[in-house]
């Protein structure tokens, strides 16, 4: 929800037509969660047990109100002194004295003493109307902080008044235009101990601490928001040297961006088997196989080229300390360090068990959103399953990685599968990816080999060969593998092959060469043959020709001799010629 | 409340007041009054030229709460003899009063 940055601090509120106005709590995750943060001008109940961020939660909420919007705060402490929280919120980095001097913050510390206290008859709870107006006043705040109200009911005895004039500081601080946090401690099967969710109508958030085989996860529940839409989940948050964050689930909707745009997977032939691409930008790719087949070194690859294309890369190491990893991958023939020097690369390693597994993807998503990269590596994601439980697991996975889709971030995640793992059970999450190589092992004549396929890449045409995966000290290259009589071979099995089919090649190449000659023989051969018969032949014409012309010439002189012989009888051819017509007649 | 507009010299015995008291109001509402009334005859009573009563009205130095962790009102601060002791109400209880003020024996139960 867009909200109105002026705001006006108007005595009463009222919903906006377009729906509640909010209030940025500027806390990381919170404000998308709610959807912009809290409601301008009402009560926020955030109630939890001992220990899981309340009181940082209301600090924050001021800080960051002060700091970002200048929007001056009143913290009113019932269990903390001034100091007290000044010290605790420095490790945050929260400078709380400056902000008092500053006229940003007022903390007032009530102390509740029912010693010290003796009741005489009717009384109620102006002074601390009269108080906390005067800190209003003093700053012009509009953020309030009660931490913790409750601690009023070990304080006074009269319970029933006490109801009574939270019922008035209530409405009080709804009139006076306040967004207002008040903390309640968590009661036995309520959310408050005493009940205040009962006189808080608008907005109920719950914050938890659970442990569960010995680790433990915080968690946020936004119980109610009325008049707004919010995620109903529970959603986990960090506590860590920047405050409170909270892991938003952006999976609320299914909308996330694509590209076109194809990133190189650092290996040239395994780009040629994606259609001659690489992955999708912004897809999701599992590298899964079993033990020391090589998929760190894939995910190395990719790590590599994103840096080489001048793009940011983070790398979660989740089994291998940073310098382990480049040490390693050193022995493929990458230097992650220099690009950890330029600072393109950043490796964070953590034990999977330090926290759990919320907490990882919390931390991650942090660590995303500081840094920013074109590429995120997590080696490898099966080592998080030791932090939570399959299920967990995977709903979790699908919070990381509809985050980075929608932030278009390729994400390389390598899996470990046991010998006999089905490839429908790995982690689950194989309907989440969109590109899936698995790499294993093939074990013939003695020799342990790898072979790399695509079980599947969404949305392009891609090789649906074994590919022969090889790593040396030149990085990974993959070999088309051969086909054998007995399969797919590989290592010196297929070089074998290789040799064999050179020599039949060369085989080849010789007897089409002794044919070819044998070939030109018989050409020439026949050749001359036809050129003796042709020879023959002309021999023959010429005779012929002689003969001709030698009977042309007795025939001339037989016809001059007749022509002079019929120069003498006339009459006689007269008569030839009579003849002749009675012959045709 | 008319009678609290006098804060520094109610029955004051001037340096020789061996009880110091403040009490805390905020406006003159009834309640603030009723408050002032009882105190004032059980002081009359009991401490008769013994004490000096302040009047503090938070509405108009709403500061001054701050200083005695005032909550509740009305308040009675007795500020001297020491330790410090704080009653609230508006003191229809005499004897809680009188409690509170350590002015009677401990035998008639202080904690009660």
């Amino acid at each position: 929800m867009a909200l109105p940055s002026k705001n006006r601090r108007s005595p009463a509120t009222r919903a906006a037509p377009a729906g509640v106005d909010k209030v940025p709590s500027g806390i990381a995750g919170f404000d998308q969660v709610t959807g912009g943060g809290l409601p301008r001008g009402r009560t926020t109940l955030v109630c939890g047990g001992a220990g899981c961020g309340k009181t940082l939660f209301g600090m924050e909420f001021l800080v960051n109100g002060a700091r970002m919007h200048r929007e001056p705060g009143v913290f009113l402490a019932f269990e903390e002194t001034e100091a007290d929280l000044a010290n605790n919120v420095a490790s945050l980095g929260f400078d709380v004295a400056g902000l008092v001097a500053r006229k940003l913050l007022v903390i007032d510390y009530i102390k509740v003493d029912r010693r010290e206290i003796e009741e005489t008859g009717e009384y109620d709870l102006e002074g601390l109307f009269v108080r906390l107006d005067h800190a209003i006043t003093s700053i012009g705040a509009t953020r309030v902080v009660i931490d913790t109200l409750e601690t009023l009911f070990t304080g006074f005895s009269n319970e029933a008044l006490l109801r009574a004039e939270l019922r008035r500081l209530f409405s009080w601080l709804k009139l006076r235009g306040v967004t207002a946090v008040i903390t309640g401690e968590k009661g036995e099967g309520t959310l408050t101990r005493y009940g205040l969710e009962e006189y808080v109508s608008d907005c109920v958030i719950s914050l938890d601490n659970r442990v569960r085989d010995q680790v433990s996860t915080r968690r946020l529940r936004i119980v109610k928001y009325r008049g707004s839409a919010h995620g109903t989940n529970e959603y986990p948050f960090l506590i860590d040297e920047h405050g409170f964050s909270v892991l938003p689930v952006t999976s609320l909707r299914l909308d996330c961006p694509v590209s076109n745009q194809r990133v190189s997977t650092g290996v040239a032939a395994l780009d040629r088997m994606l259609e001659g691409g690489g992955y999708y930008r912004g897809s999701s790719v599992l590298v899964s196989g079993t033990a020391g087949t090589g998929k760190s070194s894939l995910a190395a690859m990719f790590a590599d080229a994103s840096c080489r294309r001048g793009q940011r890369v983070l790398y979660f190491a989740l089994e291998e300390s940073s310098a382990q990893v480049v040490r390693n991958m050193g022995s493929i023939g990458l230097d992650l360090a220099h690009w950890q020097a330029r600072g393109q690369l950043t490796i964070q390693a953590a034990r999977p068990t330090v926290f759990g597994l919320e907490m990882h993807l919390v931390a991650m998503h942090k660590a995303v959103e500081q840094l920013r990269p074109s590429a995120v590596i997590v080696d490898p994601l099966s080592s998080l399953v030791t932090a939570g439980d399959p299920h967990e697991v995977k709903s979790m996975l699908v919070r990381l990685f509809d985050y980075l889709k929608m932030k278009q971030i390729t994400c390389v995640v390598t899996a470990l599968t046991n010998e006999s793992g089905h490839e429908n059970t790995e982690l689950g999450i194989s309907s989440l990816i969109d590109t899936w190589l698995r790499v294993r092992d093939i074990e013939t004549a003695g020799e342990r080999t790898r072979g790399l396929y695509l079980v599947k890449s969404r949305g392009m045409g891609h090789s649906n060969q074994v590919r022969e995966f090889i790593i040396s000290s030149a990085g990974v290259d993959l070999v088309p593998v051969a086909i054998g009589p007995s399969g797919v071979l590989t290592g010196s099995a297929r070089r074998h092959l290789e040799s064999e089919q050179r020599a039949e090649v060369l085989a080849g190449t010789r007897e089409v060469a002794r044919r070819q000659r044998q070939l030109e023989g018989k050409r020439r051969l026949v050749e001359q043959q036809v050129a003796v018969m042709r020879d023959a032949l002309l021999a023959e014409e010429e005779e012929m020709r002689a003969l001709a012309a030698e009977s042309g010439e007795r025939d001339a002189r037989r016809a001059s001799a007749a022509a002079s012989r019929n120069a003498k009888r006339k009459p006689e051819r007269r008569h030839e010629a009579a003849m002749s017509k009675e012959v045709r007649s | 409340m008319s009678p609290a507009k006098k804060p520094p010299a109610k029955k004051q015995t001037a340096a020789s007041a061996e009880f110091l008291l403040r009490l805390y109001v905020a406006g003159h509402t009834p309640k603030s009054l009723t408050a002032f009334e009882n105190l004032k005859t059980i002081c009359e009573e009991h401490l008769e030229g013994r004490y000096r009563l302040e009047v503090v009205d938070l509405l108009e130095n709403p500061s001054l709460a701050r200083g005695h962790q005032i909550l509740a009102l009305p308040a009675l601060v007795r500020q001297l003899p020491p330790p410090v002791k704080k009653i609230i109400g508006d003191f229809s209880n005499v004897e809680r009063v009188l409690v509170g003020l350590d002015l009677v024996p401990v035998t008639a139960g202080r904690r009660a």
